[in-house]
């Protein structure tokens, strides 16, 4: 027929060029955007090791960096979602420290009876924090008034009704003991201690520096499982995808990031095993990312909210429900904020006024440095976390190296800024 | 023999512009090779080529977007050789450039925008009363009669287009450049720019017209060079200028037929609506759609035909899912039962597509990759408890990457990059994987070239012949007589007239939209 020649000149001008090499260049520049904050993640924890002369990576401040930072993370989850629907959420902090004292409240100083047993009272927490969300979200899809505005509200209302439940300035606790595992509790060593090198007790009676390993094998246990398994599962998707004919990614990237990460995460989990082994909160936080992951890049949910973030128009004229799809992004926020409000409260042991305060910021930050885009539909929840962790680790080093506070924030701004910059110029050059 | 014309040329008029063997590469891409393009004073000289050809890198090289040292060759301009190093210096000289998007802030009056980084001011304090005094004498010469203080947003597209020639003369343009610029102007709109065109020729100003509009190009042009490929086919004189001609050169081949041969076998009917009422979605009181009844017949291509504004984009989003309007009346029946079409998911789910005419805005996700897009209105089809199946959506979309012939170097490009033709093919190809009964296409083919064109024809008439019912609304007379069956006339929100393409005419649709203003009014 005619039409076999008359796309021609349309693609005439392409096919001067050999695409090939143009696809692989491409596959490897997107892979170094994907890796280049993973290996900055890297590059900081370095520099830090050697400025906090080896306290980063100590095994009590690897415990002390998740416990601190944990609750970051566990909001840029949500947060994630949020700015890629195309919104923003600045009440999760304020969100965070009601939550805080809500529980405190119900543990404390109600009298609520059975009611007032921990697990009870984060439940009814996770979901007083849904239905949050569902108010502010409420606003946001359904009248389409703009998510700043709604949030910027929340997070006034919030941060007042905090205040006024702990009764002005003053504190709630302290919090139980079962309540307070959730922050700075660790998984039990079901399986029993290894110990490689038994303690050798000096005249002084101190054990001294160097002996006294003991590992907690269910720690080393779980991280080897979570290895194995990450391979297990990249090697079966690239079999499946050989299979059916598609290209995988060069098998010796794909070998060398099976590697890396793989001994990256038996390195900490070592370092953890050294110690008291995993936290709770790690492994909390390790769940709701693999879940968000999931969600992100398999479900049709997921689909449907990046969709939704790079066009909201088309997407609704795809059949996509995106009122009902925003109100249950908001929703998800505001389970996640409470989430963040326990952990907050659990580490700190009682509910302050202040929990809290300003965290949006470093929770927005994370996203941002994360690689998301303020426009909406661009963003990773790989990207996010470890967005997430280079805040923490950079707070925690500057904290170790008594870097002041003031300063402290000065730097976190530049690397907002440049992290902004440098994917920008990116994409741009792309 | 071409320089003994040269020279005797020279002699009656001169050479405004001459761009010299311009030659700009991207990164992978020789967008333009060695091309020469040579513009008379007093002359429009019309740019033609298809998507991708190369016209826009070329005026983009031309007013010094892509800025001096970023491409070989040389512009001349009035005698002299120019180094524009942004679009301020060519503006400076003279060369005034229109874009297919309009440049204008909507909630700005017009008198705002003409002179926007440009106004009439003492110390920064701006003097409206002269502002509005020139946009005044300036609305007078493109001869549009509004009130310079009224804001853009509340023109139509046809007026917003002379605000921007308007514009562009309070530059004292020299050299006006429009690209595009009846793509979305109805036909009596893009009417009126054409003569307003030949009246600016008698008052000595050059045009350069980049169009996909061969008929236009006839009726206005007094040369037409065509590019393909990014280089320079040939330039035509006014007496060579012939559609054919023009289309020979444009595509490399002659396309003796625009529209591929088809054989109906129409069927039972499956979809009808009947007494469709529409109100507008502000204007509460103001009706659009004045009770409608359509019918669509199996393997049947129906056209609606229309002026813009006829309500015949309406008319299929109220439709689908409600997507406009307010208070919508009436009833829908597929295969003779009625069916509930209140959200755009039921209506989908009741095998009802519609492809938008607007695909930037309401059709694509420009920022995700072909794959996500074509899968998106029926993500059902390739999940699995809500869990979507990689390998199979990969399946899918390289199958209808195929069917509808997407030209791209894989189904992961950003379907921001795509040129129109492909783009549309992309939302087509994400209703056709949604295995639609009623396939609605507004203005399918608006904006893409004629090679796309054709291919999208092709893909509607299989399409109809694998037994879908199909609607297409088209602003393009021909189109629709070219690819339809039956034709429905639509204006000022009623259907006007019904027949059948075999003997329906251009004339005879433009007979049946003047009779049905008269009964409206």
């Amino acid at each position: 027929m005619s039409t076999e020649s008359a796309p021609a000149p349309k693609t005439g001008v392409a096919e001067d060029v050999d695409q090939r090499p143009r696809v692989a260049v491409s596959a490897l520049v997107t892979n170094l955007r994907e890796y280049g904050l993973i290996l900055a993640l890297i590059a900081i924890m370095v520099f830090f090791q050697f400025t906090t002369s080896g306290t980063l990576f100590k095994p009590v401040n690897l415990s002390n960096l998740v416990q601190q930072n944990s609750f970051i993370i566990v909001m840029a989850l949500g947060m994630l979602l949020v700015i890629v629907s195309g919104h923003i959420d600045l009440s999760v902090g304020s969100v965070a420290g009601f939550i805080g004292a809500l529980a405190a409240m119900m543990m404390v100083i109600w009298p609520l009876g059975p009611l007032s047993n921990p697990l009870v009272v984060s439940i009814i927490c996770l979901i007083v924090g849904g239905a949050i969300g569902a108010a502010q979200g409420y606003w946001i899809a359904y009248h389409r008034i703009p998510s700043f505005i709604v949030t910027l509200a929340g997070m006034l209302i919030f941060r007042g009704i905090c205040q006024a439940l702990l009764g002005g300035g003053s504190s709630v606790g302290p919090l139980p003991d079962g309540f307070k595992a959730l922050s700075s509790g660790f998984i039990p060593d079901v399986i029993g201690s290894l110990t490689l090198i038994p303690p050798v007790v000096n005249a002084a009676g101190k054990t001294i520096v160097g002996s006294g390993l003991t590992l907690h094998m269910t720690t080393i246990v779980i991280g080897l499982i979570a290895v194995l398994a990450y391979a297990y599962f990249g090697l079966r998707a690239r079999r499946s995808r050989e299979r059916h004919g598609y290209e995988a990614e060069p098998f010796t990237l794909f070998v060398v990031k099976t590697l890396v990460t793989s001994a990256l995460a038996l390195f900490l989990v070592y370092q953890f095993a050294t110690y008291r082994g995993l936290p709770i909160v790690l492994m909390v936080m390790g769940v709701l990312i693999a879940l968000f992951v999931f969600v992100t890049k398999r479900m049709t949910i997921g689909r449907r909210i990046y969709a939704m973030g790079g066009n909201a128009k088309a997407a609704q004229l795809s059949g996509i429900k995106t009122e009902r799809l925003t109100l249950m992004v908001f929703i998800n926020m505001g389970v996640l904020s409470a989430l963040g409000g326990l952990i907050i409260a659990a580490r700190l042991g009682q509910a302050v006024p202040a929990a809290g305060l300003g965290s949006e910021l470093d929770v927005i930050a994370a996203v941002f440095i994360g690689g998301a885009s303020a426009m909406g539909g661009v963003g990773q929840v790989i990207g996010a976390v470890v967005g997430g962790f280079i805040m923490g680790v950079m707070n925690n080093g500057m904290s170790i190296m008594g870097v002041n506070v003031d300063w402290q924030q000065v730097v976190k701004g530049l690397v907002l800024l440049g992290a902004v910059v440098f994917d920008v110029y990116n994409k741009n050059k792309g | 023999m071409f320089a003994d014309l040269g020279g005797a040329q020279f002699l009656m008029t001169s050479t405004i512009l001459e761009m010299r063997d311009i030659t700009k590469t991207f990164p992978g891409v020789k967008a333009l090779s060695n091309v020469n393009l040579r513009v008379e004073e007093g002359e429009i000289h019309a740019v033609v080529g298809e998507n991708g050809a190369g016209k826009s890198t070329l005026m983009k090289v031309l007013s010094g977007v892509y800025a001096s040292g970023t491409y070989d060759g040389a512009i001349v301009y009035r005698g002299e050789e120019c180094h524009f190093k942004g679009i301020h210096d060519s503006e400076h000289k003279g060369i005034v450039i229109i874009h297919q998007e309009l440049a204008l802030v909507p909630m700005l009056s017009i008198a705002e925008n003409i002179f926007l980084g440009n106004e009439h001011a003492r110390y920064g304090v701006i003097d409206w009363n002269a502002n509005e005094t020139r946009t005044s004498a300036l609305l007078k010469k493109v001869g549009l009669k509004e009130d310079p203080k009224t804001l853009i947003t509340n023109i139509g597209v046809g007026k917003q287009q002379l605000v921007e020639i308007a514009k562009a003369l309070s530059k004292e343009v020299k050299l006006l450049i429009l690209d595009e610029p009846t793509a979305s102007l109805s036909e009596r709109d893009s009417q009126a720019l054409l003569d307003l065109l030949l009246e600016f020729k008698r008052q000595g100003i050059t045009s350069i017209l980049i169009s996909h509009k061969l008929n236009e190009v006839n009726r206005v042009a007094d040369k037409v060079t065509i590019i393909r490929d990014g280089r320079t086919i040939e330039t035509l004189t006014k007496q060579d200028i012939s559609e054919d001609r023009i289309i020979t050169s444009m595509v490399g081949r002659s396309l003796d037929d625009r529209y591929p041969p088809r054989e109906p076998k129409i069927g039972e009917v499956v979809l009808q609506v009947k007494n469709w009422s529409v109100y507008h979605p502000i204007h509460a009181e103001r009706q659009v759609i004045k009770g409608i009844d359509i019918n669509v017949r199996k393997g049947e291509v129906v056209g609606i035909a229309g002026l813009m504004g006829a309500g015949r984009t309406e008319f299929a989003m109220s439709l689908f899912g409600r997507s406009y309007g307010r208070r919508i009346s009436g009833e829908v029946l597929l295969k003779g039962k009625p069916i509930d079409v209140s959200s755009v998911s039921k209506a989908v789910e009741q095998g009802i597509a519609y492809v938008t005419e607007d695909r930037k805005t309401y059709g694509l996700n420009l920022i995700d990759h072909i794959k996500h897009n074509i899968t998106l209105a029926n993500l059902g089809g390739v999940s699995r408890h809500s869990v979507i199946d990689d390998l199979r959506e990969l399946a899918v979309a390289n199958e209808y990457k195929a069917k509808t012939n997407i030209r791209s170097s894989s189904v992961y490009q950003m379907t921001g990059n795509l040129s129109g033709g492909n783009q549309q093919k992309v939302v087509l190809s994400k209703w056709l994987f949604a295995n639609p009964e009623v396939l609605i296409l507004d203005e399918p083919t608006r904006g893409i070239d004629v090679g796309a064109k054709y291919e999208i024809y092709t893909i509607i008439a299989r399409l109809a012949s694998e037994g879908k019912a199909i609607i297409v609304i088209s602003s393009e007379m021909p189109e629709l007589l070219g690819i339809t069956d039956r034709i429905y006339v639509m204006n000022e929100g009623r259907i006007v007239g019904e027949m059948a393409a075999s003997d329906a005419s251009q004339e005879k649709i433009m007979r049946a939209i003047v009779r049905g203003e008269g009964k409206a009014s």
